[in-house]
């Protein structure tokens, strides 16, 4: 069930570790000039109402979705916990075009981290250099050595679940929790890296494997993707909002941001926002926009004004440019034992050999995992990569049990055909929705083809049978408001702050200029970090 | 019909430590849908109703999925959701149009509607559907093809397999919280899964899955 209306409001909020439960919450009026306003309390915005908060600015976040409590509101169903995704209009084109859902939106307080898969990983060292470095791609403002130490951070804040050692990249600690005891699925994927001679590791997830404060460890239900009704996964709902609450700042759900206001200096005011039936204004000191690749861009052109014709923040014209995905392609086959692969996170073990090995003709890199997927997304994957319906389809599902599989997270270029536009039709809100272009470039071609036929290798090398590749899917988001070095090369700085709108702020995937080969989530809230120290430095120098 | 795990019913687990009340909730009203179509007319609706029963067939000795219900629920809910890939329209519009086109292509080819065609002739147009081979002006505001693929097929699995009927069939341990699982071994599995009929143990599979709770 979803919650009927808000739950943050008359001074509480739900307390997610408990059925019914609620925790005290400070709030602030209309009039109220709060020094930051989020607008997404994801990865990026729940993050940073987090740290902003702990370092004692008033804060107030708002997510569009509702306010879940895990244990009373998460069934184990995947159609029913599609409440957790962003399922607004959107309009999608391109010679690929994505498919929006679970892989890559959320729509609840917490946002896509209520319902990600936990695979915390971070970016290769490189990758932040990857123009001069690699020769691909455009290079980010941030230096690879002080990332370092925020993903330790954001590990730290979501105790990690992973290996003793990293068997990639430069020397990192121990993971806070200990790896979880690896399923078939991952056992197989670890089989057939050795037989090819590579490298794979416990993948560091973020579901404890140990007790944590009010978070039992995982029990192994395999819902992992369709909202954790247990608590054991760590994500922002039950981790940074709790802790934003506990600072003072407050949490607005079901709270739609329709429009940023910018006065005639150039400096936003503060956001109009629809709640409990109305629209409303609020006002801010600083705005930050943490809506991911999709709304933030749409929220910026929707706000465009006379002197902002094109849309806020946007005089470089790359607000809504450089959009990416992830490949997400996968090798499917079947063993002659029971896999069972619904048990457990569903991606315990991974290799990203390919992310480290730079002997390929292509650019970027990728990682593979093992996968468990569930009924409905396995009979997704029965019917859009092979096309089977009727007795063909029903006799294969049978084989469910003892399937396995391995599925990419592959680096994309930015492409400037790839981009999140406005269209002309409206959504509930009267808003206009976006329109969505997605193709794939040569290099991504290149990349996933060559990542099938080390997968298929893989999969022969253990002894699958039946195997085939599901050659098209995509999932995580990246880019359209891309931070670096000059106003006219990126929409935001290093510290996350748009060039043409000092208190204009994005703090989510948009800003990534590139998207590497694993998944984003860690370097979203490693950004997100910095982003909260970079701020306090600031403002105790007067500079905000 | 072969049955791969004989007397397994997720069903069964209901009350148990598998099942949240979110879980009940969200499952019972699954089987409590409408069978009359509320969105889709009459004619419409026996047209999706033969649809399905081509694209994912049944089990006799089970309860049967209404699948057309199922989906004439969905879109029921899709006037303010959904991804549109151009240029295919909204949901809603697109099955209307695309059963529609359905129709008048059985039409054309038998001089008979799509539900009353047999077994053979129903999936041969389905086959053209599926590699866009049919054209006339019926499918002038709906591609084929691109229905097939996007819709059709999403659609009607996702209605099917989002049934305890279905999951039984397959042997999948179904809703598991607050209880999960703790055999995690290849050919290991705890009490409350499903036993596979292999060759030779099929009363030993039955007397398992009948205990399954």
């Amino acid at each position: 069930m979803s919650p009927e209306g808000l739950r943050a409001t008359g001074g509480r909020a739900p307390d997610v570790f408990r059925e019914g439960g609620w925790i005290p919450m400070r709030q602030y009026g209309l009039d109220e000039e709060v020094d930051f306003l989020i607008i997404g309390t994801g990865a990026g915005g729940g993050t940073l109402a987090g740290k902003l908060a702990e370092h004692g600015f008033s804060v107030v976040a708002m997510d569009a979705g509702p306010y879940f409590r895990p244990l009373e509101d998460f069934a184990s169903d995947e159609t029913e916990q599609g409440k957790l995704y962003w399922q607004d209009k959107r309009i999608c084109t391109g010679e690929n075009p994505l498919q929006m859902g679970g892989k890559n939106s959320g729509k609840a307080v917490g946002g896509s981290m209520v319902h990600f898969a936990m695979v915390s990983l971070r970016f290769r060292p490189e990758w932040f250099k990857s123009r001069s470095l690699l020769g691909y791609g455009a290079d980010w403002p941030l230096d690879w050595r002080e990332m370092w130490g925020y993903y330790r951070q954001a590990e730290q804040a979501l105790s990690i679940s992973g290996p003793v050692t990293y068997p990639w990249g430069p020397k990192r600690p121990r993971y806070p929790y200990r790896a979880h005891e690896i399923n078939a699925a991952g056992k197989l994927l670890a089989k057939g890296a050795e037989a090819l001679g590579i490298k794979w590791t416990e993948t560091p997830l973020a579901t404890v494997s140990a007790p944590r404060g009010e978070a039992p460890p995982c029990v192994y239900r395999g819902f992992c993707r369709f909202g954790c009704s247990t608590n054991a996964k760590q994500s922002t709902l039950n981790t940074w909002i709790p802790r934003a609450i506990k600072a003072g700042a407050e949490i607005r759900d079901l709270a739609m941001a329709g429009r940023i206001e910018v006065d005639a200096a150039d400096r936003v005011t503060g956001v109009q926002f629809y709640r409990d039936g109305a629209w409303h204004f609020q006002k801010a000191r600083n705005v930050v926009v943490a809506g991911y690749a999709v709304e933030t861009p749409r929220l910026l052109l929707n706000s465009a004004t006379q002197r902002h014709p094109q849309g806020l923040a946007n005089s470089s014209g790359l607000v809504g440019k450089y959009l990416m995905s992830q490949s997400n392609q996968a090798v499917f086959g079947r063993m002659q034992e029971e896999v069972r692969w619904y048990k457990g996170p569903p991606s315990l073990t991974l290799t990203e050999h390919w992310n480290y090995e730079d002997k390929k003709d292509f650019f970027g890199g990728y990682c593979w995992m093992a996968q468990g997927p569930l009924p409905i997304e396995w009979a997704f994957i029965q019917t859009g990569a092979r096309g089977l319906w009727g007795e063909a389809l029903r006799q294969e599902m049978m084989q469910y049990n003892h399937q396995v599989g391995l599925k990419m997270v592959g680096e994309t270029l930015p492409d400037a055909r790839n981009s999140v536009t406005l269209a002309d039709e409206t959504d509930q809100y009267g808003l206009k929705i976006p329109r969505i272009s997605f193709s794939w470039g040569e290099n991504d071609k290149a990349l996933i083809q060559h990542a099938i036929g080390q997968m298929t290798r893989s999969m022969e090398a253990i002894g699958a049978e039946d195997i085939f590749a599901q050659t098209e899917d995509a999932n995580h988001l990246a880019g359209t408001a891309r931070m670096g070095f000059t106003p006219q090369d990126s929409v935001v700085n290093a510290d996350c702050r748009s060039w043409d709108i000092p208190n204009l702020w994005i703090c989510d995937g948009s800003v990534f200029p590139t998207t590497g080969g694993v998944n984003p989530s860690l370097t979203i809230q490693a950004i997100a970090l910095r982003t909260a120290d970079r701020i306090k430095a600031m403002a105790q120098r007067g500079e905000l | 019909m072969n049955e791969r795990f004989p007397g397994y019913d997720v069903l069964n687990k209901r009350a148990g430590l598998s099942w949240n009340n979110a879980t009940r909730a969200a499952v019972d009203a699954r089987l409590a849908v409408s069978r009359e179509p509320r969105f889709f007319d009459a004619p419409s609706f026996a047209v999706l109703e033969r649809l399905c029963a081509r694209i994912i067939p049944q089990p006799k000795d089970r309860p049967p999925v209404p699948v057309a219900a199922l989906i004439d629920a969905k879109m029921r809910r899709a006037g303010e959701i959904g991804t549109r890939v151009e240029p295919m329209p909204w949901d809603g519009e697109a099955w209307t149009r695309a059963l529609a086109g359905l129709e008048q292509e059985a039409r054309n080819r038998h001089g008979a509607g799509f539900a009353a065609l047999n077994d053979i002739s129903a999936d041969a147009l389905l086959h053209a559907m599926q590699d866009g081979t049919c054209d006339g002006p019926h499918w002038d505001q709906i591609p084929p093809k691109l229905f097939f693929a996007k819709r059709l097929l999403p659609d009607i699995v996702e209605a099917y397999y989002s049934h305890p009927t279905a999951w039984s069939e397959i042997g999948f341990g179904g809703p598991a919280s607050p209880r999960g699982y703790v055999r995690m071994e290849a050919d290991r599995k705890d009490p409350w899964e499903a036993a596979e009929a292999k060759p030779g143990e099929e009363a030993r599979a039955l007397r398992h899955n009948r205990h399954v709770a």
